[in-house]
C-alpha cells in the first residue's frame, strides 16, 4: 500500500486538461483528486468552481490552470452558475445556435462552498434535475482562508475557530453528512470518493458525468497544511480513512445504496487520528466515542447498502476489483 | 403601426421579453414582480416563448443562474425587487465585473425594516454602485420599450454590461396602461440573435472570473468605469433608432416645460406623471416652473443635466430615497455634486418624499415646489426637507 502513490501514476491516463504549475500547499489532496477527477471527464466539459482553494490556486490572471471553459463568480451560488450553464445550452441547442452537443457541466466546490454557504443553491440544483455533475472536495474547514471550521469538519479536530482550550477540545459538533443530503434529493446518482483509491474514484467520475440528471460526488481530500501532518501522507490519509470506516465508499443508484468495498473488518479509528496534528490532543475517551460513532454509522449505511452489495457482488464492478488489488 | 391596447404593464414587460427572443430566464417571486414572471412561465409553458425558464430558490440564485446562462451565450432575463435585489447584491457587482449582458427588470420596492411591499427607490439606490446600466421609466408604454432596448444596449460590443430597467412598483407593474407593441419584424431587426464574444465553450476553452491581484485589478475597473461612461452613447443611438420603428424617443434627462423656466423639479420614476399634470396647473396660474424627468441613472448623463439647469435659479430634487444620517436624498446629492463645478448654476433643494408607497398628489407637487423656493430664497438649517411626515 506504501507504494500505491509511486505506481499509481503510472497506470493512469497521462492527458487531463488540469495543467501543472498551479500553487497548491505541498502535499495538497485538493489538487490531486481535481487531477484524477479530470482524468476521467474528458474534454467537453464546462467549469464552474466555487471560490475557495482551487479557485485561487488553480486562478491567479494572467494565469490559469484550466484547458477547459472555466468560470468562477462566487462563493454559494456554483450550482447556481452551473443550473444557468446547463439551461443556456439546452436553450441554445434546441433554438440553433452553435453549441457543441453533449457538452457536460461540472461544477466544483470545498466543503464550506458545498455543505454550509452553498448548500441552499445545490438543493435548489438538485431538486430541478439539472443535467450535471457536481463534486464536493472536502478539506474538512476552510482551508482557503486559514483552516477555519466547517460543518464538514470532524468531531474533535481543532481548527483557528474550533480551537482547543480550556473549555474546548476543538469542533464540537459532528460532520454534517453531506452524501446523506443530496440522496435525499432521490438524484440518480450520489457518490463518495478518495483520492487514495484513484481507480475507484475515476470510475465514480466517468459515472456521475454520464448519469442523466444530477449527479453529486464526495470527495475527501487531505489537507496537510490545516491537518497538520506530513505532506508525504496524503495517499495514506486517504486510505485509511476508507479502512477505518470515518470516511466509506459508496454509491447511491437511482436511491440503492453500494458499497464501494468490502471491510472485514474496520482498523480502530486512533491509526487515522494519530497521524495528524489537529487530532493530537484528543484523550483516549474522546477517541472511543469517535470510535463508537463511526461504527454505529458505518452499521447503518451496511444496512443501507444490504440489497445492493448483494448485487453488487455478482456484478463484481472493475473498478473495485482494482482497488481490492 | 400597430393597435393600442389596455393590458397590465407586467404583462407588457413580459411581453416585450417574450419579443426579444430570451434563451434563458431565471427568477424567483417577489411582491411586486410577481406578474411579470408569472406571465413568462406561462408563455414558456404555452410553447409561447422558446426559452429555458429556471425557478431558482433564491434571487441570490436567479443572478447567479443568469451569470452561468450570459457566460455561456444566452440571451438572458430576470427580475425582482427591494429584498430580492437587496439578496441578489453581491451577485449584481460579477455580472458587470465580468462583462455579462444580463436584463433586467427592477419593480421598485422600499427596504424593509419595516416591511412595505409599496413603491419607493431604496432598492433602486442600494444598486447604484454596482457598475450596470441603469435606465428608470415612469409609465407602462416606456417599460416596454426599455426593456426591448435593454437587450441591445447590453449585447452591444461596445458595451457588454448588464443593464436594469427599474419601473415603479404597483403605481406602475400593477396598473392597466395603453401599450402598443412593435412590430415582430421590426424587433427582430432591431436586436439580432445574440453572440457574445467569447462565451464558456469547450472549442474554445476561456477561463472566466479568475482573480485579480493587485497589479491588474485597478486596471480592470478602470476598463469597467470607461465601458460603463462609454455606454451612453449607445444608450443614446439605441434609443434613436429606436424611435426609426417606434415613433418613441428618449434621452436621459426628459424635459418637460423646462426650457427657459427659473424653478424646475426633478423626479424619477412614475412620479414624474403626477408632477408633469402639476407643473401644468401651476405654469397656468402663472408660476414658471417647468420639470425634469431622469430617465438614464447610470452612465450619470452630466452633460444634459448641466444643459437642462443652465437658465434655472432653483432646483428642487424629490427623491423617493433616503441615505441615512447623509445628505437625504441620493439623487440630490448626485445632482448637486454634478452641478458644483458650474460657474453659473440652480440653488439645489432636496426633499424626500413617497416613501413606502405614500402618494405625492398634485397638491402635493405644489407644495413641494413652493416650499422649495422658500428655503432657496430664505435659506434652511438642513441638508433635506422630509416631505409630509408626522412627527
Amino acid at each position: 500500500m506504501e507504494n500505491y502513490a509511486v505506481y499509481v501514476p503510472r497506470l493512469v491516463k497521462k492527458k487531463e486538461k488540469f495543467a501543472p504549475g498551479h500553487r497548491a500547499c505541498i502535499g495538497c489532496g485538493e489538487a490531486l483528486a481535481i487531477r484524477l477527477a479530470f482524468k476521467a471527464l474528458g474534454n467537453n466539459v464546462i467549469v464552474a468552481n466555487a471560490t475557495g482553494c482551487a479557485e485561487i490556486f488553480t486562478s491567479q490572471l494572467p494565469y490559469t490552470s484550466w484547458q477547459l471553459p472555466w468560470i468562477h463568480t462566487l462563493f454559494e451560488n456554483t450550482a447556481a452558475v452551473a443550473s444557468g450553464i446547463e439551461a443556456a445550452y439546452k436553450a441554445m441547442g434546441r433554438k440553433g445556435k452553435a453549441v457543441p452537443p453533449d457538452t457536460k457541466v461540472v461544477a466544483i466546490a470545498g466543503d464550506g462552498g458545498t455543505s454550509d454557504i452553498g448548500l441552499q443553491a445545490l438543493s435548489g440544483a438538485l431538486e430541478r434535475g439539472h443535467n450535471f455533475l457536481y463534486i464536493c472536495f472536502d478539506n474538512e474547514a476552510y482551508q482557503n482562508t486559514g483552516n477555519q471550521r466547517s460543518s464538514a469538519t470532524p468531531f474533535g479536530a481543532a481548527t483557528t475557530t474550533s480551537p482547543l482550550g480550556k473549555k474546548s477540545i476543538g469542533q464540537f459538533s459532528w460532520k454534517k453528512n453531506m452524501p446523506e443530503i443530496a440522496a435525499a434529493h432521490n438524484i440518480p446518482y450520489v457518490a463518495t470518493a478518495s483520492p487514495g483509491y484513484p481507480f475507484d474514484l475515476m470510475d465514480k467520475v466517468a459515472k456521475g458525468v454520464a448519469t442523466p440528471g444530477p449527479a453529486y460526488i464526495h470527495v475527501y481530500s487531505p489537507c496537510p497544511t490545516g491537518w497538520r501532518c506530513p505532506t508525504d501522507i496524503v495517499v495514506k490519509l486517504s486510505r485509511l480513512v476508507v479502512e477505518t470506516g470515518v470516511f466509506p465508499l459508496y454509491e447511491v443508484e437511482n436511491g440503492r445504496y453500494k458499497m464501494s468495498m468490502e471491510l472485514p473488518q474496520l482498523r480502530p479509528v486512533k491509526d487515522y487520528l494519530k497521524l495528524q496534528g489537529r487530532f493530537r490532543h484528543l484523550s483516549d475517551d474522546t477517541i472511543k466515542m469517535i470510535q463508537e460513532r463511526v461504527e454505529l454509522d458505518y452499521r447503518k449505511l451496511l444496512e443501507k447498502a444490504k440489497d445492493g452489495s448483494k448485487r453488487s457482488k455478482r456484478k463484481s464492478s472493475p473498478g473495485t476489483a482494482k482497488v481490492s488489488a | 403601426m400597430t393597435q393600442r391596447v389596455g393590458v397590465e404593464v407586467s404583462i407588457a414587460v413580459a411581453d416585450a421579453v417574450r419579443m426579444a427572443n430570451p434563451d434563458v430566464v431565471a427568477a424567483y417571486p417577489i411582491t411586486p414582480q410577481t406578474h411579470i414572471v408569472e406571465h413568462l412561465a406561462e408563455l414558456v409553458a404555452n410553447g409561447e416563448m422558446d426559452a429555458e425558464y429556471i425557478p431558482v430558490e433564491s434571487e441570490h440564485s436567479a443572478m447567479s443562474a443568469c451569470l452561468g446562462a450570459a457566460a455561456a451565450g444566452a440571451r438572458t432575463f430576470t427580475a425582482t425587487a427591494s429584498q430580492g435585489l437587496a439578496l441578489m447584491n453581491e451577485v449584481l457587482y460579477v455580472a458587470s465585473g465580468m462583462r455579462l449582458p444580463i436584463v433586467m427588470v427592477v419593480a421598485n420596492r422600499a427596504l424593509s425594516a419595516p416591511l412595505s411591499i409599496w413603491c419607493d427607490h431604496s432598492d433602486l439606490m442600494s444598486v447604484r454602485d454596482t457598475g450596470w446600466v441603469q435606465i428608470i421609466v415612469e409609465n407602462g408604454q416606456q417599460a416596454v420599450d426599455n426593456t426591448l432596448c435593454a437587450f441591445r444596449i447590453a449585447e452591444d460590443r461596445r458595451v457588454l454590461l448588464p443593464v436594469i430597467v427599474h419601473l415603479d412598483g404597483f403605481n406602475l407593474t400593477h396598473v392597466i396602461e395603453p401599450i402598443v407593441f412593435p412590430e415582430q419584424a421590426d424587433i427582430d431587426k432591431f436586436l439580432p440573435v445574440s453572440s457574445y464574444p467569447l462565451p464558456l465553450n469547450p472549442d474554445k476553452p476561456v477561463a472566466m472570473g479568475s482573480f485579480a491581484p493587485p497589479f491588474i485589478f485597478t486596471e480592470a475597473k478602470w476598463a469597467q468605469e470607461v465601458a460603463l461612461k462609454n455606454s451612453k452613447g449607445v444608450v443614446l443611438e439605441c434609443w434613436s433608432d429606436f424611435s426609426k420603428i417606434s415613433g418613441r424617443g428618449y434621452s436621459p434627462v426628459e424635459k418637460y416645460k423646462s426650457d427657459g423656466a427659473k424653478v424646475l423639479l426633478t423626479t424619477m420614476g412614475s412620479i414624474g406623471e403626477t408632477a408633469s399634470v402639476a407643473i401644468d396647473r401651476m405654469r397656468a396660474a402663472g408660476k414658471d416652473v417647468g420639470l425634469l424627468k431622469l430617465r438614464l441613472w447610470r452612465p450619470f448623463p452630466f452633460d444634459e443635466l448641466r444643459v437642462a439647469v443652465k437658465d434655472a435659479d432653483v432646483l428642487i430634487v424629490l427623491d423617493r430615497d433616503l441615505s441615512f444620517g447623509g445628505p437625504g436624498g441620493v439623487l440630490a446629492s448626485e445632482v448637486k455634486a454634478a452641478l458644483y463645478s458650474l460657474e453659473r448654476k440652480p440653488k439645489v433643494v432636496g426633499f424626500v418624499g413617497g416613501l413606502g408607497g405614500r402618494d405625492i398628489t398634485m397638491d402635493g407637487f405644489e407644495d413641494i415646489v413652493n416650499k422649495g423656493m422658500e428655503i432657496a430664497r430664505k435659506g434652511s438649517q438642513h441638508e433635506y426637507e422630509i416631505y409630509g411626515v408626522r412627527e
